[in-house]
């Protein structure tokens, strides 16, 4: 996969697409964002078409966007205490259900992300619809283009409680049975909300709400002053030995 | 007359030839499979969202643990997404270190999978001369890691340290004397790439072994023969990718088409099947043990003539020295900063992904430019091939699916995650 190659799937899907893809490619890697009411369309086209031929569908999975680049640690302002001490935050790992985030500052929160692939070309390519409704994310099912996106529209359901319509069978696949609720959202919290244990009175097994505290041992931090390609200068640079 | 009708039957989750935790719930028309729902998640630890918590190295030890039979692939994986973000690049040696592990791990696997699918089909003997080899191998990965298993050798920038240069020996214990151990020290005398050229020029006779046991066998013939076919065009619909692909004669494998690391540098083949049936899976994967030797032989060669550093000098994303951190603040700050808070990943995504035993498993990384991964989501080979599962099976009889699991080659830590 070359640069070329990379940059003619950009130039030939906008040639075909027109304005229903936004197209970027970054590292030869191909995106195109679409709206969730032209998958189907998009979809049949990259199948079918002898341009595209993407006759596999390798993987899609879903995404949250809830909290996308907020850190729990002031990193650039100083206050007169010195830096924030980054205990606190919204890190998924620092609350339990009763007090989840309910706040949403992003405009649309979640994405399916699809990840296409062209045996005939030996090409990739990325899909990445967003949900219009955050209450009820709801994508078109690809099932009857790709029969295999099956379980993975079912994980996307059971993860993030995305709705696939149109989906043949969509249960969930990876959690409990009977599990409550959507564990890789973001708002959901790491130690999760029940416990298990097999109760000698009772002779069975059952569920009791979690009874370990939420940490996290390392704040979420963004700096952008980590320039890698410097450090990278400065210890090939034997300043030191010279 | 009585009337017959069809039955449902429960399959595991914990059965002999079920590989780890699989439920199937079967329905059938008696021996017949009508239908088979696969339950799974039995073994989902959530492995992705664990990820967002943790600064992105101390992920890479959860990758082993997702398919615990090829480790070292799945953390090449995710290594190499962060790299890709990242925009660094392993030195020239690191990249032919993890080239041979990734190889010495397909022949983990695949001995592996040829020893428990023959056990599942009912040839005992496999399996116990299997792991003779498999041994030989997981003393190279506690060599250069010090764990068997669950190495986390690979490392943003490189591997974690060079090849040793002396291959650990036994010692003498009441089990172990005399003629006996010399013999079993033999090979043991030099490095471990003096161990490694040793193995791979004694490697061939013992696939011969297995073929040998196997590839004749007219049991074996009997129970893979024309079981499981799978068309190119449905193998490609359903996202298979690996050898279930390759069986089907679809010459498709990313070593080749998509390189990574320096599998443009080295010599060798592509097996494919004809009839897409369970034996051409198994002929495509012997084949593939044979190739992953002479990939090694080759790395061997060229990881003897040139020494040089097997991780990036950049101690953004790489410790310095425990002599550096003696004598110089700078290398300490670095030290402590890389082991508190990590280091940062330009906003970004990537999907990175490599040809591990079972298939193409790839690695969806999104970072939001913090020390930790926004969405890690591992793409698992066997998670699409055991979708196809109620597919494939239809029709056939309740001894062909445990064939099928087995020329699945499933192991529930990826499917499950």
């Amino acid at each position: 996969m070359s640069d070329q190659h990379s940059s003619a799937l950009a130039e030939s899907l906008a040639a075909r697409f027109g304005e229903t893809l936004t197209l970027s490619t970054v590292r030869n890697e191909t995106t195109a964002e679409l709206a969730a009411a032209d998958l189907i369309a998009v979809a049949t086209a990259l199948r079918d078409e002898p341009e595209f031929r993407f006759s596999e569908l390798v993987d899609l999975c879903g995404i949250d966007y809830l909290g996308h680049g907020q850190t729990e640690w002031d990193t650039e302002s100083i206050s007169s205490t010195g830096f924030s001490r980054g205990v606190e935050g919204q890190a998924m790992g620092r609350f339990n259900w009763a007090e989840r985030p309910r706040g949403n500052n992003e405009p649309r929160r979640f994405a399916a992300v699809i990840h296409l692939l062209s045996i005939a070309h030996n090409r990739r390519l990325r899909l990445r619809v967003f949900c219009d409704d955050d209450t009820l994310p709801v994508v078109p099912s690809l099932t009857l283009i790709w029969p295999g996106v099956n379980w993975f529209e079912r994980e996307a359901f059971d993860l993030y409680g995305i709705i696939f319509d149109g989906h043949p069978d969509l249960r969930r696949i990876l959690t409990d049975y009977g599990f409550v609720g959507h564990p890789f959202r973001k708002d959901f919290p790491l130690i999760g909300n029940v416990e298990v244990r097999y109760d000698p009175e009772q002779k069975r097994v059952i569920y009791e709400p979690v009874s370990i505290e939420p940490r996290i041992l390392v704040p979420r931090t963004i700096r952008n002053d980590a320039d890698l390609m410097q450090a990278e200068a400065e210890a090939a640079d034997h300043w030191r030995e010279n | 007359m009585q009337e017959i009708r069809n039955y449902t039957m429960n399959f595991g989750p914990q059965h002999p030839a079920a590989h780890g935790v699989l439920r199937l719930i079967m329905e059938m028309d008696g021996e017949t499979i009508v239908r088979a729902d696969p339950h799974i998640g039995l073994l989902h630890r959530g492995t992705e969202k664990l990820a967002e918590s943790k600064p992105f190295n101390q992920s890479i030890g959860y990758m082993d643990r997702l398919d615990y039979v090829s480790m070292m692939c799945n953390e090449h994986a995710y290594v190499k997404a962060i790299e890709t973000l990242l925009g660094i690049e392993a030195p020239e040696r690191a990249q032919y270190i993890r080239t041979m592990f990734d190889e010495i791990t397909r022949i983990l696997n695949h001995l592996m999978w040829v020893g428990s699918n023959a056990l599942d089909l009912g040839a005992m003997a496999v399996f116990l001369y299997a792991f003779r080899e498999r041994e030989e191998l997981m003393d190279c990965y506690e060599a250069v890691s010090g764990a068997r298993m669950h190495a986390t050798y690979y490392r943003p920038g490189g591997v974690y340290r060079d090849l040793p240069s002396q291959m650990p020996q036994y010692r003498e214990s009441p089990w172990h004397k005399g003629n006996d151990l010399k013999r079993i020290n033999s090979w043991r005398e030099g490095s471990m790439l003096d161990y490694l050229e040793a193995f791979t020029n004694d490697f061939p006779s013992k696939v011969d072994e297995y073929e040998e046991l196997l590839t004749g066998n007219r049991i074996w013939k009997q129970r893979t023969v024309g079981i499981g076919v799978i068309s190119p065009e449905l193998a490609q619909q359903w996202g298979m990718t690996g050898a279930m692909l390759r069986g089907s004669g679809v010459e498709w494998d990313l070593r080749k088409k998509q390189p990574y690391a320096k599998y443009a540098e080295v010599d060798f083949d592509i097996p494919v099947g004809v009839n897409g049936d369970c034996y051409d899976r198994y002929l495509v994967r012997v084949e593939e043990m044979r190739q992953s030797n002479r990939i090694i032989q080759q790395c061997v060669k060229w990881l003897k003539a040139n020494p040089g550093p097997v991780m990036v000098k950049n101690f953004k994303v790489a410790p310095p020295t425990r002599f550096e951190m003696k004598e110089d603040m700078e290398a300490m700050i670095h030290h402590f900063k890389l082991f508190t808070e990590g280091y940062c990943v330009p906003a970004g995504e990537t999907y990175c992904a490599v040809e591990a035993p079972k298939g193409e498993f790839g690695c969806y990384l999104v970072s939001d430019g913090a020390n930790k991964p926004f969405r890690v989501h591992l793409r698992a080979p066997g998670f699409a091939h055991l979708s196809s599962m109620d597919t494939i099976v239809r029709g056939h009889m309740l001894a062909d699916v445990v064939a099928m699991i087995g020329t699945y080659d499933l192991v529930f830590g990826e499917v499950d995650r």
